[in-house]
């Protein structure tokens, strides 16, 4: 069956099975891998993107679940909100990464923290960020990054 | 030994022994002048040597040869060359090498070894590749090069301030003999502007927008997707498939057997399903109905493994020895105090966040081409080639970014398993992506271990005997495998006066493998625990007992080696990084209520690592780490202070992770965990503050993905223990110890 979907601003069609999670439909029909696959079973995060701003795992959202009016944005589209743009710099400035697999999700989870809680306290930034694991376990910069973003807020980007 | 064993082993050793000095590797490293080539859609770009072009507009770009698994290597090694050729680390960019020995040298993440094995030549590329500049501008301005100077990309000649860019210069210079990079000038590293700067990852602009760049990430026209069913008893053979039940499902193209080459470190049996779509081969596994012959190693557990190696040290008789030295026997007879003491570890899966994943395709002429993450290319190429029955130059590899890696993926059976699969399907690009559920069932495991300690303390409290009978396993047929061995020279080995080292093998086919920091990770828990309980005994701390059982010692001959690039232990090293370690975490002083320090040192990977962990429980008896204070000497240069700082911190975090949670067990010939609920990985709530630094010494830099790691995990045992006076002599923690 086809599903309308309306992902990063545009509505896309996906001729799936209505089981199929988003992140294969958007990895392996769509080709837009920057959401990535880490457990397929909500457990790591690394495959958060947003649905209608809140967070979600997209290795467990299945495509027909998903409302034709909800908006799905994906890493691919971070970029385009200020939050999203003052943590890709934070990111890059507290040089965050290791391997970087895990970042994108990292990313899409602390962009709804901050969008929703924009002065998050140090526990709230640990909580909201638990369900989300980093192997490389950047944590420490992770949690930096955030409290930067939280504490200069948007306003250079 | 297995093949992949031999083949990736002798990779290392042909490395190592390349190594010995960096000039004889530098001599391997070509410097082959070659004609400007125009670059895709850009400008003529003059390619100088394997590692470096320049651009008419003065960018620079400069090969990473090693593989990026986010250790930060395709940031550092090409710093080692801009440093020398004078850059300005702005006007650089960055690609990533293809695996090609030939051109290259060894490429190879693992060991905490390229940095040790490419300081020198990496150097010595930047300064041939400067020299050929300021010839090639000397020739141009008619002059004598001893006028010249360079300074970020630009030739100055110093009398006159004329200038050109190395832009202007470098199709003229291309045309110049390169100079044998062994005999050109180094800079003077007070000079250094880019070595030491905290530089970001190259790749980390592209990771933050979602762009293509890991392994799993590639994407070809044409091509398809596969899911590989295998057993979960490891060694079992399959007898049938209902590969019909699975082709009727949908969106499944294709399905078929494979049949193993009886090397699991290359390719067991199995059956793959092709489909468009991932998720699509993956959920027609569901349908499956395979029958497996388990051989006799369907009903091996860790149980079982644990039944047999308490019954091993209980006989006091080792099967052989390790090392002995003095009269172990008499110094226990005549002790005042005998300690006697197993201790545990079980076995961990590596699980990279990116799953194992690989894309090969098949072409028409028998040749193979791969985009592979993987931590071994070349050894992956050598054994696709041997399986496959082609030349080793009929297998074309890119090395894509890794998702992690923690030694996982030094073995290649990944690379394997999609050779096998392009092959039914040529012309065909093939990606195979494993589930989380297959990489932690399908892992090379860090090897279980179990140690039965004895320590003899005379009457005056001196520690004048140690016996170690250790348990290991063995593969059939392969005997002592290497993550599983304990080297002769572990310390305290050459610190006790009669000392004894002695095994007993179990044959086990449980794959297993390098973890970060092999035996190390282990290793560090048991001699540092039980060395902490001499301390105890003896009425002192663990650093004191240290620094008085290195008192007066030399640096030791470099008899063994670290795989040919060892400067030899020097109890001077370790000296300096437990001092520094006392002081930054106030060793002795007085700590919050209900918190207490535990102290760890270990050396391993050519660094010397001493930490100092902070931790307490809360109400409901859960371990908090608070702190950790790490002092690290990996010699006279900290490259990139970005990129160590994150090794540290990352080898501290995973550390308490794999201490606090992590285990891997043997139920029915298989691994019984299978994802992250199972498997729990350390999260950012338990991240603790981290404090390093780093004592410099004049001594060559030597490797960060590994060193630190390994003395967190006594450092919290020990911390535990003075805390509530109960010993962890089994891992991960069990809570239960202090309720």
């Amino acid at each position: 069956m086809t599903y309308r979907v309306n992902i990063n601003g545009e509505v896309r069609e996906l001729d799936v099975p209505e089981d199929m999670p988003l992140l294969w439909a958007l990895r392996n029909e769509l080709g837009m891998v920057g959401t990535k696959f880490g457990c397929g079973k909500a457990l790591c995060g690394a495959c958060t993107v947003h649905v209608d701003g809140v967070a979600q795992r997209s290795c467990s959202l299945p495509v027909g679940s998903i409302g034709a009016d909800s908006k799905v944005t994906t890493i691919e589209a971070l970029e385009k909100t200020e939050i999203g743009r003052a943590l890709q710099q934070a990111w890059l400035e507290e040089d965050v990464m290791q391997c970087g697999y895990c970042q994108a999700g990292q990313l899409m989870n602390a962009s709804a923290l901050l969008a929703r809680n924009p002065k998050p306290s140090a526990s709230q930034i640990d909580s909201a960020m638990a369900g989300n694991i980093c192997r490389c376990a950047c944590y420490t910069r992770i949690r930096d990054a955030i409290a930067v973003v939280a504490e200069k807020g948007t306003a250079n980007v | 030994m297995s093949e992949q064993a031999t083949l990736s082993r002798r990779t290392l050793l042909k490395a190592s022994a390349l190594a010995g000095g960096g000039l004889v590797l530098t001599a391997s490293i070509p410097m082959v002048a070659r004609a400007a080539t125009a670059a895709a859609g850009g400008p003529a770009e003059a390619t100088l040597n394997a590692f470096v072009s320049i651009a008419p507009d003065n960018t620079i770009t400069i090969v990473g040869k090693n593989p990026e698994i986010g250790q930060g290597i395709k940031t550092m090694l090409p710093m080692l060359i801009a440093d020398e050729l004078d850059a300005d680390w702005n006007q650089v960019r960055v690609t990533q090498a293809e695996s090609d020995a030939a051109r290259f040298g060894p490429q190879l993440a693992g060991g905490s070894f390229a940095t040790p094995m490419n300081w020198m030549p990496m150097r010595q590329v930047g300064a041939a590749t400067r020299q050929m500049m300021l010839a090639a501008a000397a020739q141009r301005w008619g002059v004598d090069a001893k006028g010249l100077k360079t300074e970020l990309g630009k030739v100055i000649e110093v009398s006159s301030g004329r200038s050109a860019t190395y832009g202007e210069l470098a199709s003229d210079a291309a045309k110049l003999s390169p100079p044998d990079p062994a005999t050109v000038t180094l800079k003077d590293p007070k000079a250094f502007h880019i070595i030491g700067r905290a530089i970001g990852g190259v790749d980390s602009p592209r990771v933050v927008k979602g762009e293509p760049i890991f392994g799993v990430d590639t994407q070809l026209p044409g091509m398809v997707y596969a899911a590989f069913e295998r057993s979960h008893v490891f060694g079992a053979k399959l007898k049938s498939a209902n590969l019909d039940a699975v082709k009727a499902e949908p969106g499944v193209i294709d399905a078929f057997v494979i049949e193993g080459n009886g090397n699991a470190e290359q390719l067991v049996d199995g059956v793959a399903i092709l489909s468009n779509n991932w998720w699509l081969a993956n959920k027609a596994r569901e349908k499956l109905t395979i029958e497996w012959d388990n051989g006799p190693w369907g009903d091996h557990s860790s149980q079982r493994y644990d039944e047999t190696a308490r019954a091993a040290m209980a006989s006091g008789k080792p099967q052989e020895p390790i090392v002995s030295h003095g009269d172990v026997d008499a110094a226990f007879a005549s002790a005042a105090k005998v300690l006697d003491q197993e201790y545990f570890y079980p076995f961990l899966a590596h699980v990279p966040m990116e799953p194992q994943n690989c894309t090969a395709l098949m072409h028409d002429d028998g040749a193979i081409e791969f985009w592979a993450p993987t931590q071994n290319p070349q050894a992956g190429q050598g054994s696709v080639a041997q399986m496959l029955g082609i030349t080793p130059d009929k297998v074309r590899l890119h090395i894509t970014r890794m998702g992690g890696g923690f030694g996982r993926r030094l073995t290649n059976d990944f690379m394997h398993q999609a050779a096998a699969i392009a092959q039914k399907v040529p012309g065909t690009p093939v990606q195979l992506i494993w589930s989380r559920e297959d990489d932690v069932r399908s892992d090379f495991y860090r090897p279980a271990g179990w140690h039965r300690l004895r320590a003899a303390i005379d009457a005056d409290g001196k520690l004048t005997g140690f016996d170690d009978h250790f348990v290991t396993f063995s593969l059939p047929g392969a005997g002592a495998y290497n993550p599983a061995a304990m080297a002769p020279d572990i310390f305290p080995a050459k610190y006790v006066p009669n000392l004894r080292y002695a095994q007993t093998q179990m044959e086990t086919r449980v794959p297993m493998g390098a973890l970060r920091a092999p035996s190390s990770n282990a290793l560090a828990y048991v001699m540092q625990s039980f060395l902490d309980e001499v301390a105890v005994e003896t009425g002192k701390d663990l650093p004191t007992l240290l620094l008085e059982m290195i008192d007066g010692r030399e640096k030791e001959p470099d008899e063994r080696g670290f795989m040919g690039v060892s400067p030899g232990f020097n109890p001077d090293r370790m000296r300096g990084v437990i001092t520094k370690a006392m002081a930054m975490a106030n060793w002795g002083k007085p700590v919050a209520d209900g918190h207490a320090l535990g102290f760890g040192f270990y050396f391993s990977h050519m660094g010397y690592f001493a930490e100092v962990v902070e931790a307490s429980l809360s109400d409901r008896k859960q371990v908090q780490v608070h702190n950790v204070w790490a002092a690290g000497d990996v010699g006279s240069h900290i490259i990139n202070p970005f990129g160590a700082l994150n090794q540290v911190e990352g080898s501290i975090i995973d550390g308490i992770g794999q201490a606090m949670g992590l285990a891997v067990q043997i139920e029915n010939g298989g691994a019984k965990q299978s994802n992250f609920h199972d498997y729990q990985l350390p999260r950012m709530p338990i991240t603790p503050k981290i404090h390093t630094e780093f004592v410099i010494t004049d001594n060559a830099p030597t490797g960060m993905g590994e060193p630190a790691l390994p003395p967190v995990i006594p450092a919290l045992t020990n911390a535990l223990f003075k805390l509530t006076g109960k010993r962890v002599r089994s891992l991960p923690i069990d809570t239960k110890l202090f309720a």
